[in-house]
């Protein structure tokens, strides 16, 4: 996945592409998976060719955890960590210091187990409560359903702690009564005209990585609940190279997105933390960010065209202008909706050409201030490569036992104040050599020393293994989870500072026994501010409800952000985690515009997630 | 500080005329801390000290609690201002336990004391004009100032929640614009948190007691200069017996704000633009510089000399000194029952303590065969005019009181009662409630009475008087037991001199104004129609020649709408007094 990082000559890359259109179809191994011919009139050329996530995800993932199922971290009998499987780089691996590392900072211990309910009990499953004419109406129309008890818990939740705690205990709340996966827009135009006609509840689920419960079922649904799994509707329709846009189902996740457009020889640049397994739709659905936002831009930014779903018909706009003035952008309506006012079926979105050169970086900084000080210079010079993301000490330190400390060298420095800038650069050779140049300069006027390539490469490889270290925590009584908001510069430091020392007092208050884990880190750059990312964890051990002291302080440290100038979220989006501070943090009549519009668009609340309003 | 003055050109001068402007007052402001200068300080103090009290005494754990609190958070330090000796004492004893040395924020009369004023910058006060109302740049640099240090955690910052000494001993209204300053970075988010630790200084004698009696009875105060002071070198071959400071229990700002600020309301201006405290914010100011002087109050230690100080104003003819140990001991248990700080000595028979009182105090009394009475004793060698006679007693009476005063808080509640319970027109509780809220709003000016906290002051009152079994509470009546009648006539005696004297300020603004009395005129003139009265025997309350009691007084009609403000006079409206 992050393994493009090698240099490629300009013939290189145009092998690939000659290479990418070459390529043959390959035959799909599994049947019930193959894309099914489909009535839309959509003009398709060259439909890509991609397995789709299987329908029958718990196959492959977990189903109480992150991920793959054959990729998880343990400590082996030596007491050593490892990360099984063969997906990751990291995988295979021995992580000699981590013990040391997960036992000093939580005050865990090896003998103290808390394992997960190995398997999940279908009994503790209700049965469904089933519309029984929609769903002959449904199978009537040709549409896979299902009311296995494993599907229907699958898209039950997302990954916040307390809905994977709660698996990981074996308590299933409310599930969804069907689950149904349309295969085309059209399959989606008739599941929503038949779930009005028949008045049923509509969730629709994507890659299921929602950290806000944007997923859960709302407990005071009495209707039937449908998900509506866009999995298989993953293909990629059409590539324009003259306008540089695709044309592409919403269901596709980001890691097939990514590979096949860089089988033609492209890439949208958007990638988010969670593009293994996240799915276009979701992004627009959520106002996503990806990681490489400096080059590519946002979801908001890349998306031309929206295709959606409402109770009221589909929504779109009559041309791929790249831009337009007429009145506020109806784009805007769906980008964050969250799956309140429909299903996005189709999405076109700007393409760019696979660059020439990436090349990874890393600065170390005496302390966070001069880190964050350069950052800002950065973004005031407008020369943030395409990621520029900042650790605090605290997550340095864990870092340690990946970036095998060739800071020794340092002494200048204390450690207990490091603190690391990890950056991505990319686009064509020469240009990314002077950029590199451009910022280690200014690096420098902070007392930012460069710290090599592969340890900024393994900044990044990190991200996509820490959320399998959340399960390695919550096996020895080590909770924890992740929360983001956006925040002017001049507030960086204090909100950091701030929220940090909120969650440590909160968890003493509270009755945690050991100091937690609270650490925060710059993941994005924009003119006007910074995105900040807060990791928190805790050994909850001696703690008689740890999921509700987890939650009364993330509570107080979402207060905490708001109260320091920074937003209810970034990219994360709102779901009912956070529903409760919308109105504070859009005004009463901004909320009643929403509303208005969801009013309008969804009179019966067929899209009855309960989202944001 | 620079930022401020691009952000003050409201004048149109250029940004170099602001910039110099802004200099001019950070030099005229700025304090210069300078180590050799405050040993200096420490070595001359430590002898005066030593000459003027047999001792000082520092709740010990309180410095405890203050170093911790140091360690954690920025501290602000609000002692209470009864003398000159307050900062001194405070920065003396910080240097004493290895503390960081606090700056201070002093009134600007100082700094033009030479030399002294520069002493004073040295070892850490930095001086700020008295009344800067309008001045916007003033205000910027001088709460950027004290906002930069605090950020920095450069040193404690250490005022005066009253603004200026209390010359009464009562402590004054408190002022809200330094706690305002202090209090933003946290609101603002450029602090966690910020810890304000209250400190109560109180005095056996006040070295400027017969200084402030003077002062309140119109001759006017010696303009703070090199010169007085050396003449105050007098004051260092008399006994002042013991100094108290208690730190009390640091109160965290996060704390005291939370559910009543919301800090976001600071999230849409960029955090240099100073920004006006809104209206939720004020209260919230308000009502939490009362409850901190209230702590200073409550942690305030008593010497037995306050309780015999009350008794004795009590019995301006004097009593006997049997009857006046009697009574002490009374009054003793009555303060210790309503939670009083008083620091009397264990082993010592009761009549021991008082004539140890007695001594200290002597140039307050005469003692003759058993017998104490308030009285001039340096008697002036010529004979005096009546007038000079009644200003001499005064001087006697209001010394007197200021001890007295440092009391009041632990009375005061039940005083009101007791006097509504008199005044009312029957026993049913809402009528006392009714009466008492009268004399509470009357008084608020007096006394430190939070606003807002009425009913909770009545059913404190109530609880203590039933506690001591004067009162029964009934359902729907106040009912004052057999055995009551003692307190309740005590009690409502501590409030007579008050009563009295704002029933002089009303008579003579009914009586004897003119449509047109200017603010200037007016305590001259009351005070002129009280010695009148006193003069004619129509008056025996001395303490209605008080200025601060009369200014009180006018600024609770003004407020209860009995009198009206007029441009620069006042314009009298005799239909709305009410007493």
């Amino acid at each position: 996945l992050m393994a493009s990082s090698s240099s490629s000559s300009s013939a290189q890359q145009r092998l690939r592409i000659i290479a990418g259109h070459l390529q043959k179809r390959p035959e799909d191994e599994n049947a019930s998976v193959a894309a099914q011919e489909c009535k839309a009139e959509a003009p398709r050329s060259e439909p890509s060719s991609a397995t789709p996530v299987p329908r029958r995800r718990q196959e492959i993932m977990k189903w109480n955890g992150w991920g793959y199922s054959d990729s998880r971290f343990l400590f082996n009998k030596k007491g050593q960590a490892e990360f099984t499987g063969k997906r990751y780089r990291l995988s295979g691996l021995i992580l000699p210091s981590l013990k040391d590392w997960f036992e000093g900072t939580f005050g865990a211990n090896l003998q103290h187990r808390s394992p997960a309910t190995p398997s999940l009990n279908l009994s503790a499953v209700a049965p469904p409560n089933l519309n029984q004419p929609f769903v002959e109406d449904l199978k009537a129309a040709g549409l896979t359903v299902s009311h296995d008890p494993e599907d229907r818990v699958f898209r039950a939740h997302g990954h916040c702690l307390h809905e994977v705690f709660a698996l990981r205990e074996g308590r299933i709340g409310r599930v969804p009564d069907t689950v149904v996966w349309p295969s085309c827009h059209s399959d989606v135009e008739k599941i929503v005209e038949l779930a009005c006609e028949h008045n049923v509840c509509l969730i629709p689920y994507g890659g299921g990585t929602s950290v806000s419960s944007a997923l859960e079922c709302p407990r005071e649904e009495s209707r039937s609940i449908v998900s509506l799994d866009t999995s298989q509707m993953s293909r990629i329709l059409w590539i324009d190279e003259k306008n540089l846009t695709a044309h592409v189902e919403a269901g596709i996740i980001g890691q097939d997105l990514e590979r096949q457009l860089n089988e033609r020889g492209f890439c949208t640049g958007h990638e988010p933390d969670s593009m293994e397994f996240s799915s276009l739709g979701g992004w627009v659905a959520t106002r996503a960010s990806g990681m490489k936002k400096n080059i590519y831009g946002n979801i908001e930014d890349l998306v031309v065209h929206i295709k959606m779903v409402t109770p009221r018909g589909v929504i779109e706009k009559s041309c791929l202008g790249p831009r337009m003035s007429t009145g506020p952008d109806i784009h805007h309506f769906i980008l964050g909706s969250e799956g309140t006012l429909g299903v996005v079926t189709e999405v076109t979105l700007k393409i760019r050409p696979i660059p020439e050169y990436q090349k990874y970086g890393s600065v170390v900084f005496p302390n966070f201030q001069q880190g964050v000080a350069c950052l800002r210079e950065v973004a005031r010079q407008r020369c943030a490569p395409a990621s520029i993301r900042l650790m605090d000490n605290e997550q340095f330190q864990f870092g340690e036992f990946c970036f095998f400390l060739i800071l020794l060298s340092f002494f200048c420095f204390d450690p207990q104040h490091l603190c690391v800038a990890t950056l991505l650069f990319e686009g064509d050779r020469g240009k990314v050599l002077q950029h590199e140049k451009q910022v280690y300069d200014i690096a420098a006027k902070f007392g930012g020393l460069a710290a090599g390539e592969d340890n900024g490469q393994r900044g990044y490889m990190l991200t996509f293994v820490i959320a399998y270290l959340r399960d390695l925590g919550m096996d020895y009584y080590v909770i924890g989870e992740s929360f983001e908001t956006s925040v002017p510069w001049d507030r960086v430091l204090d909100l950091c500072r701030n929220v940090k020392e909120r969650i440590v007092r909160e968890c003493k208050e509270r009755g945690v026994q050991f100091p937690p884990l609270s650490t925060s880190r710059v993941t994005q750059t924009y003119d006007a501010g910074a995105c900040v990312y807060f990791y928190f964890a805790f050994n909850y051990r001696g703690l008689s409800d740890p999921v509700h002291v987890y939650e009364q302080v993330e509570h107080a440290a979402r207060e905490e952000i708001l109260a320091n100038g920074g937003s209810l979220s970034h990219h994360h989006g709102v779901g009912k985690l956070r529903k409760e501070w919308m109105k504070e943090s859009v005004s009463g009549v901004g909320l009643g515009m929403l509303k208005s519009v969801k009013e309008y668009v969804d009179p019966q609340n067929i899209f009855g997630n309960r989202n944001l309003l | 500080k620079q930022r401020d003055s691009r952000n003050h050109k409201q004048s149109g001068d250029s940004t170099e005329c602001v910039a110099e402007e802004a200099s001019l007052i950070l030099d005229e402001m700025a304090h210069r801390l300078q180590l050799s200068t405050v040993r200096f300080f420490v070595f001359t103090l430590s002898k005066a000290f030593k000459r003027l009290f047999r001792s000082v005494c520092v709740n010990e754990e309180g410095i405890q609690r203050l170093q911790q609190a140091v360690q954690e958070h920025p501290v602000v330090l609000l002692p209470s201002h009864r003398s000159y000796m307050d900062f001194l004492m405070m920065s003396y004893l910080l240097y004493m336990y290895d503390l960081p040395l606090p700056v201070i924020a002093a009134g600007m009369d100082f700094m033009s004391m030479k030399f002294v004023g520069e002493m004073l910058r040295m070892s850490g006060a930095f001086f700020i004009r008295r009344s800067f109302g309008g001045d916007k740049l003033y205000w910027a640099v001088f709460s950027e100032y004290v906002k930069t240090m605090l950020r920095n955690g450069y040193a404690p910052i250490e005022f005066f929640l009253e603004g200026t000494r209390s010359r009464t001993c009562k402590s004054l209204t408190p002022k809200t614009g330094l706690l305002n300053i202090v209090m933003e970075p946290f609101f603002k988010g450029e602090l966690f948190d910020v810890n304000l630790v209250p400190v109560s200084i109180s005095y056996e004698r006040i070295l400027e007691e017969s200084l402030y009696a003077r002062e309140l009875l119109g001759i006017p105060k010696p303009k703070e200069s090199t010169s007085g002071l050396l003449k105050a070198r007098r004051v260092l071959s008399e006994d002042y017996g013991s100094m108290y400071v208690y730190f009390g229990h640091p109160v965290s700002v996060r704390s005291l704000t939370e559910g009543k600020i919301t800090r976001s309301q600071y999230n849409l201006l960029p955090r240099c633009i100073p920004q006006k405290p809104s209206a939720d914010t004020h209260e919230f100011l308000n009502d939490a510089a009362f409850r901190l002087v209230r702590i200073q109050e409550e942690n305030m230690v008593l010497k037995p000399w306050v309780l015999i100080a009350t008794l004795l104003l009590q019995n301006p003819d004097g009593m006997d000194l049997s009857s006046l140990a009697e009574q002490t001991d009374w009054l003793r248990h009555l303060a210790l029952a309503f939670g009083a700080y008083l620091d009397w000595p264990d082993h010592e028979a009761c009549s021991e303590v008082i004539s140890c009182s007695l001594a200290l105090h002597r140039h307050l009394l005469s003692v003759s065969a058993g017998h104490v009475q308030l009285s001039v004793t340096d008697a002036p060698q010529v004979e005096s005019t009546p007038e000079e006679a009644v200003f001499h007693q005064a001087v006697v009476v209001l010394s007197c009181a200021s001890y007295r005063n440092q009391i009041l808080h632990v009375f005061l509640r039940p005083a009101l009662l007791a006097v509504a319970m008199q005044s009312a027109n029957s026993n049913r509780k809402d009528d006392v409630y009714n009466c008492f809220n009268f004399l509470r709003n009357m008084f608020s000016n007096e006394f430190i009475l939070c606003p807002g906290d009425s009913v909770q002051d009545f059913e404190e009152a109530c609880y203590l008087l039933m506690k001591r079994g004067v009162l029964q509470v009934l359902e729907h009546e106040i009912v004052m037991s057999a055995s009551g009648h003692s307190t309740l006539a005590f009690l409502s005696s501590v409030l007579d001199p008050f009563l009295q004297g704002y029933q002089v300020v009303s008579r003579y603004l009914c009586e004897e104004t003119n449509e047109n009395l200017t603010e200037k005129e007016f305590i001259p003139a009351v005070r002129n129609f009280a010695l009148k009265l006193i003069l004619a025997g129509r008056l025996k309350c001395y303490e209605a020649l008080s200025s601060d009691l009369q200014k009180n007084a006018l600024a609770a009609f003004l407020r209860l709408k009995a009198v009206r403000k007029v441009k620069v006079t006042y314009q009298v409206n005799f239909e709305g007094l009410v007493l």
